[in-house]
């Protein structure tokens, strides 16, 4: 279950950007997490109001913006949608597609008080 | 509606990110309602990656070779160490630290062979993260050239995810499991750089297809280097010990 400790990771990060940016409330929090990040957008929704009780992120909204997998394959050069990691390349059928998008698990941006 | 904060706003947003949310709606400004967007684009890791670049940097200062060695949980990974410190332990020095949820049992094995080791209980937490590893090595006071071990906590899912500031991950996989991990957790194959496909001697017994394993290894990271070997039988190390020593 990493993914708590990825919240608190992202609460860290509030804490600072707090500080940073002189707020004290945060409304709303954007994450974009690829679809070829190792994970789950809904275990996180499930422990955000968890990690975030009690903190400036008490009863703050998580908005999820999911990044489509795309990559690159290296036999053919032509663009590829991935939905895992080792989906083989739909126009030649090779394997070994270089990822170059939906990997991400980033703090997007907050709405604050 | 306003896509940024939903005040019911037609109007277009056009706002200055790092300063208070003020995007000129007609009807009214958004510092009424005292809000405001802050954009962070930050990677969630960022503060672990951190660490981790410390401990890369420390380690190349001093001549470190840190792996980081991955498994599901019984997949040897500790006897491995023990065998490989006691063919090297009189050729370089070489400390481990162990991660485990409870108990210092491992640490004790390695013990057992005369080389130090830290024991890490991650108590809940399902992996370690580069800030333990920072404070281990300072308190292991870990000598320049020396070969470092980290033996993550068993399993194949959270640690992939966390960068140590190690040279290489190292994924430990034996015949007694399924050879179809690679493509069931996709995301440590992919992180790994070596796959040690482990208790080789026991082949026999199972149906682990060794070469439809590699395949779906290859599938999710082309470049992984393979290595087969039993953790038990001292002559199977020749190609492993012959890596390790090439420290690249």
């Amino acid at each position: 279950m990493h993914e708590i400790s990825l919240l608190e990771s992202v609460l860290d990060t509030l804490e600072s950007q707090a500080e940073q940016q002189g707020f004290t409330q945060v409304k709303q929090v954007v994450l974009e997490i690829g679809e070829l990040s190792c994970v789950e957008a809904d275990a996180l929704r499930f422990g955000f109001a968890a990690v975030m009780k009690n903190s400036l992120a008490e009863h703050a909204e998580l908005l999820i913006i999911k990044v489509a997998g795309q990559g690159v394959c290296p036999k053919c050069q032509q663009t590829v949608l991935l939905e895992t990691r080792h989906d083989p390349c739909h126009h030649c059928g090779s394997f070994g597609v270089t990822v170059l998008q939906g990997q991400t698990m980033r703090i997007k941006e907050l709405i604050v008080v | 509606m306003c896509g940024i904060c939903g005040c019911g706003s037609s109007t277009k947003s056009k706002f200055s990110p790092l300063k208070p949310h003020q995007h000129s709606h007609d009807s009214h400004a958004h510092e009424s309602h005292g809000e405001r967007l802050i954009r962070v684009e930050q990677d969630i890791l960022a503060k672990n990656d951190s660490y981790a670049d410390e401990n890369r940097a420390y380690f190349q200062q001093h001549g470190i070779f840190a792996l980081n060695f991955v498994s599901s949980p019984g997949a040897g990974k500790t006897t491995l160490l023990v065998a490989t410190i006691n063919a090297l332990k009189n050729i370089r020095p070489i400390f481990v630290i162990e991660g485990d949820q409870q108990t210092d049992l491992d640490a004790d094995r390695i013990r057992a062979t005369g080389v130090a080791a830290l024991q890490i209980n991650t108590g809940k937490a399902c992996h370690l993260d580069a800030q333990d590893i920072g404070r281990a090595v300072q308190s292991l006071n870990v000598p320049d050239n020396s070969l470092l071990a980290i033996e993550n906590v068993g399993n194949l899912v959270c640690p992939s995810s966390f960068d140590l500031g190690e040279a290489h991950k190292v994924v430990v996989l034996s015949v007694t499991e399924g050879d179809d991990k690679p493509l069931k957790y996709p995301d440590m194959f992919y992180a790994a750089d070596v796959m040690i496909i482990n208790k080789m001697d026991l082949l026999p017994y199972t149906n682990f297809d060794v070469a439809r394993c590699i395949e779906f290894a290859k599938r999710i990271n082309p470049d992984i280097e393979v290595l087969q070997l039993s953790a038990t039988q001292e002559s199977s190390l020749g190609a492993w010990l012959d890596w390790l020593n090439q420290g690249r």
